[in-house]
């Protein structure tokens, strides 16, 4: 990987903008469109000062579906686009298809920025570099100390960790127990926890050839079948449709004790459960490490002002930045150097019982080995999994049969 | 009877010579004939451009391979619409419309009415209770949809919540078809009953006070006044708002959409609409080509239903005159 880009880099070097950001004296104005949350204000302001001939205006969308829906328009009307878009890993595979709409940003001064797997993903086969890596999600276990300690389990956050270790079946089995002495269930869906089991599989729903095999692979069946019987024959799920009112509601009224957590749930989970106390974070993750989320920095080729928003996502994506972004909203770096940086490995979490969660979620970003491989129609058989799941766990309006054959039509009617 | 031959006494006489006329009255005379069609024009011409251009193109695009990104692709003919005819989908998300427009659109007729009616009679602050009743629809339906989707949550909702103190059992508002389509018409109702009842009551207005005198002094009550003055006056109106909300209701979409956070009309379809469904095959799967197919579905289906509407409502209108 290090060879291969470092050679991009070197055929890009001599053309390419550089990484230094002086491109030009010319004044212009950039939009960068983002979502959700990235922690880019201060830094706007921050490269502003430091290039007197840049503005930036920061276009920011509510959710990140929206975000991807505008960006799918603008790409297909070819102009539109901002000059720097966020874009996210479920559907960067999806953009992925059309190389061509984005600039390649490979470049000598970001090799070895980011976590192998990480560039990995936003790499084409012909080596074009589509986006630069902003944030991760590793994942690590939060949970409710009190409800623990109720049901007579181990609530300090290192015991947690031990309890928890090993696969999925354990993480189901210490629920059978928890459930047993305690009115609260044992995870809030069968919905995230599937998003974290199918996040572990290497090649899920669609091979790289394209071929899907999401309905014939025996891995997804298997994974299908286990969640649904930990979470409907089991009781272990409150059955709260993931994001959903009810969902948001269950924090409040103490419905499960445990939940998949990427560092940037950490936010969602003090929001819904403000006032709540007990919330912990254990540095543990059923079968390894696993990746929920994370975005990327990308430039459409059918920007103005190519060069300067290049060198401007570099700039922001590069690690002394990703680790001020993290302090302002708490997205975790996907780069290496910022990883092991003071600031981000002594930050702690007042809300989760003061959980060291930079150290945490450090460590659980190196237990993630690889990244996988997402199929150009991965979000959509995906939605259709999903919905099968929400079928049986949340709506009851079939059992794990019936669901399972629903998705297989639906998957099939995706031609 | 129109006149369609010149009278008898004038048929043997020689075609009369065209008459000179000056450039002023010939002019004043084209004045008459073309100045209405150019008045009318401006309509027509952004009806073409942004009405029947994209219909057209939209029937253009159902024939190809069409991605949203990659843009047009091979010609395929009616392959489209038989995927679209023959997937499950697309009948759920009809029935699903339809259940829906009827459940929101027949209730909302007749509230409007009745709105329109209270709001008629001599009341104090009648600007302000005329105003009231827009409220509604001056809220945004996404806001709207957020509300509603609170109230109607399946598990801590206020609505199951206050059900439960009545020891009835939770209604799965989102898991089941029925309820679902329920709290969605409820979302429909609550916004466009009172702009109806506005409607309704200009056209209240119309009506000649001295038929409701002559009604009084003939004895008959607020009720059969109602009945047998305001609403045959109404008759028009109604065809109207009917035929409007039709259209509306067919297009169903916010609601829909905004009703849980996937904005796909649930895990088993359950109040998928016609629209929605559309939306999810264009923006989310990329294949414009199926969605446009569905367009040019959803427009015959409105069509075929406004002209039985319009039948039914002329047919409603003339056995009433007869009575």
């Amino acid at each position: 990987m290090a060879a291969c880009g470092g050679d991009d880099g070197g055929e890009e070097g001599t053309g390419g903008a550089g990484g230094n950001g002086e491109v030009g004296a010319e004044p212009v104005t950039l939009s960068v469109a983002t979502f959700n949350e990235f922690g880019y204000e201060e830094l706007f302001t921050e490269y502003e000062s430091l290039h007197d001939n840049v503005t930036i205006e920061h276009v920011k969308a509510d959710t990140a579906d929206n975000a991807r829906d505008a960006l799918r328009n603008s790409l297909g009307a070819d102009s539109g686009a901002s000059d720097i878009e966020a874009v996210e890993v479920d559907w960067l595979v999806e953009f992925m298809q059309y190389p061509d709409k984005f600039a390649d940003l490979s470049d000598p001064s970001v090799d070895g920025r980011w976590q192998d797997w990480k560039v990995a993903a936003a790499t084409t086969e012909d080596g074009k570099l589509v986006g630069y890596g902003t944030d991760n999600g590793p994942e690590a276990i939060c949970y409710r100390a009190d409800l623990f300690e109720e049901a007579g389990l181990p609530s300090d956050r290192e015991e947690v960790a031990t309890l928890l270790e090993g696969d999925w079946q354990h993480y189901f089995d210490v629920g059978k127990d928890f459930v047993a002495s305690s009115d609260a269930a044992w995870f809030d869906s069968a919905n995230a926890t599937w998003q974290g089991m199918i996040n572990q599989v290497e090649v899920a729903y669609q091979d790289e050839a394209g071929e899907i095999i999401a309905t014939t692979n025996p891995e997804v069946r298997e994974l299908y079948d286990q969640v649904l019987t930990a979470s409907v024959d089991d009781e272990l799920s409150a059955g709260l449709g993931q994001w959903s009112p009810d969902w948001a509601n269950g924090f409040q009224e103490s419905s499960f004790a445990t939940m998949l957590c990427p560092g940037w749930m950490l936010g969602v989970v003090e929001g819904n459960a403000s006032g709540i106390e007990g919330w912990d974070v254990a540095n543990v993750f059923p079968g390894g490490g696993g990746n929920w989320g994370g975005s990327y920095l990308t430039v459409p080729a059918q920007g103005d002002h190519v060069a300067e928003a290049t060198a401007l996502a570099n700039w922001l994506t590069a690690p002394e930045q990703q680790v001020k972004a993290f302090e302002a909203k708490g997205t975790f770096p996907s780069q290496v150097e910022a990883l092991e940086s003071e600031e981000l490995l002594s930050s702690t979490n007042a809300f989760f019982n003061d959980a060291p969660t930079g150290e945490i979620f450090a460590e659980r970003a190196k237990a993630i080995t690889f990244q996988p491989y997402k199929g150009p129609d991965y979000f959509s058989i995906n939605t259709a999994l999903q919905d099968a799941l929400t079928r049986v766990d949340v709506d009851g309006t079939d059992d794990a049969q019936s669901s399972w054959d629903k998705f297989v039509s639906d998957v099939e009617a995706l031609g | 009877m129109t006149r369609l031959r010149p009278p008898v006494e004038h048929a043997d006489r020689l075609p009369r010579p065209p008459r000179r006329i000056g450039l002023g009255s010939r002019l004043s005379r084209w004045d008459v004939k073309l100045s209405p069609y150019l008045y009318i024009s401006p309509f027509f011409l952004l009806f073409f451009v942004t009405g029947l251009f994209p219909l057209v193109y939209t029937g253009w695009v159902a024939v190809h391979d069409w991605d949203l990104i990659m843009g047009q692709g091979e010609f395929v003919g009616t392959k489209n619409f038989v995927e679209v005819l023959t997937g499950r989908d697309f009948w759920t998300a009809l029935t699903n419309t339809f259940s829906i427009f009827l459940l929101s659109s027949v209730p909302q007729v007749f509230a409007a009415i009745v709105i329109a009616a209270a709001l008629d009679t001599n009341l104090r602050a009648k600007t302000f209770w005329r105003m009231g009743v827009l409220l509604p629809y001056v809220v945004a339906p996404v806001a709207v949809a957020l509300i509603f989707s609170n109230l109607f949550a399946d598990k801590f909702g206020l609505i199951n919540s206050a059900l439960g103190v009545l020891g009835i059992d939770p209604v799965g508002w989102h898991s089941q078809r029925l309820p679902s389509h329920l709290a969605i018409a409820t979302m429909v109702n609550f916004r466009w009953t009172g702009y109806n009842a506005l409607i309704f009551l200009a056209a209240m207005q119309a009506v000649p006070r001295d038929l409701y005198e002559q009604a009084a002094i003939d004895g008959a009550g607020r009720v059969r006044q109602f009945w047998s003055v305001t609403v045959p006056m109404l008759r028009p109106t109604i065809i109207f708002v009917v035929i409007t909300s039709t259209i509306g209701g067919l297009q169903i979409f916010d609601e829909a959409r905004m009703y849980d956070q996937f904005g796909r009309g649930g895990a088993d379809g359950q109040w998928q609409t016609l629209t929605v469904y559309l939306y999810e095959l264009g923006w989310t799967r990329s294949n414009f080509g199926r969605a446009s197919a569905v367009a040019v579905l959803l427009f015959l289906i409105i069509v075929l239903v406004g002209l039985l509407n319009f039948w039914i409502t002329r047919r409603i209108a003339s056995s009433e005159v007869k009575r």
